[in-house]
């Protein structure tokens, strides 16, 4: 019960404090569920957030539902899941009913650019952390460019690409050019 | 009630079908303003812009922004937990499975693959953000460096890299405060 009570917790805490989408939680993951519960490693986190790239549903809930089903099974799962929803739909509803003109409000404009400073400050040290941890050899190398290139210059859906970087992690370990 | 019985037909259906985030739902959403006229499409692009700036994953904050625009609190609390339904019954079965087969060989050397394409695909999402961020976009559509932002981005990697225990939450309150104070 202590166990379910400090998922639903946790994920509330991440929920609260992720501005943007699930990718930019990774910081809250990090630091969270990985250096204080130990609930898994950064290792089964990225398989998670592969895995929730190709299958239906937020990156976010998708990650929230895989830790909580690990721990508890279907139940964790919920358990965490309505942790991190939480806080939106408390938040979403008090603006759509108080707050019409939330978007216009100066102090909410400057605090919003500063919070994406921070966003992008912790974003490079969660990358930069991820980078040292996996891009380990010309094989992970050679994946992560052609990913990159891909994702960002051309349209291919993210699910084309999880496939395709998928058979070359299979063509490279073979060739053991990757490990 | 038809109303609440077609959002959780409608989110149900965006759930299982948006494959890729937050995101990928907003075809969807565009959907269902147009066959329900729930919304307009500026209505819409409001909903999307609030749901970018609150806490919370964006995919989940438009559901609830759709769903109260509805149906009110009910509305938005149905929405979310019908979009968020498919994915949980999906990971759960997924998650069994993958328990079974994560240390065969075959899965290991997908997943050697998938590891760094990852790392690829968080740069791609947050470089937008990066753009918007540390970028002034003028009117000729040139970007321009912000120097205040540039300049608070320093501050703060330093400070995390001299303070590396200090939590997430910390640097955001922390950089939120001197947003309002300095007039980001």
């Amino acid at each position: 019960m202590k166990l379910l009570w400090d998922l639903y917790l946790t994920w509330f805490k991440m929920g609260l404090f992720t501005f943007g989408g699930g990718y930019a939680m990774l910081p809250m993951i990090q630091k969270e569920v990985i250096d204080k519960h130990h609930w898994a490693t950064e290792e089964e986190i990225m398989n998670y957030y592969a895995i929730g790239q190709c299958t239906p549903g937020i990156i976010a809930v998708n990650t929230a539902t895989f830790v909580g089903y690990y721990l508890k099974g279907v139940v964790g799962g919920v358990i965490a899941t309505l942790g991190v929803i939480s806080p939106s739909v408390i938040i979403i509803t008090v603006i759509a009913a108080l707050i019409s003109n939330f978007m216009e409000i100066e102090m909410v404009k400057h605090a919003l650019l500063g919070i994406n400073v921070a966003v992008c400050a912790l974003m490079i040290k969660s990358i930069s952390g991820l980078w040292k941890k996996s891009i380990k050899n010309i094989g992970s190398f050679t994946v992560f460019a052609i990913a990159l290139l891909l994702s960002v210059l051309t349209d291919i859906s993210t699910v084309y690409l999880v496939i395709l970087s998928g058979i070359l992690g299979v063509v490279l370990s073979r060739m053991k050019v990757i490990r | 009630m038809s109303e609440i019985i077609s959002l959780i037909i409608e989110f149900f259906k965006t759930g299982l079908f948006a494959v890729g985030g937050g995101l990928a739902t907003i075809p969807f959403l565009t959907e269902m303003g147009e066959k329900f006229g729930w919304f307009t499409v500026e209505e819409l692009s409001t909903m999307i812009a609030v749901s970018e700036s609150t806490p919370g994953p964006i995919g989940i904050n438009m559901a609830t922004y759709v769903g109260y625009d509805v149906g009110g609190l009910f509305g938005g609390l149905i929405a979310t937990l019908s979009l968020v339904a498919p994915s949980v019954i999906v990971i759960c079965i997924i998650a069994n499975y993958f328990d079974r087969f994560k240390d065969s060989k075959l899965v290991k050397e997908i997943f050697n693959g998938l590891k760094p394409a990852v790392i690829a695909f968080i740069i791609a999402a947050t470089l937008s953000l990066f753009i918007s961020t540390l970028l002034n976009v003028g009117n000729n559509g040139l970007g321009f460096i912000n120097f205040k932002t540039c300049i608070l981005l320093g501050i703060l990697y330093l400070f995390m890299m001299k303070f590396p225990k200090l939590h997430p939450i910390f640097v955001i309150v922390i950089a939120a405060i001197v947003g309002i104070i300095f007039k980001f």
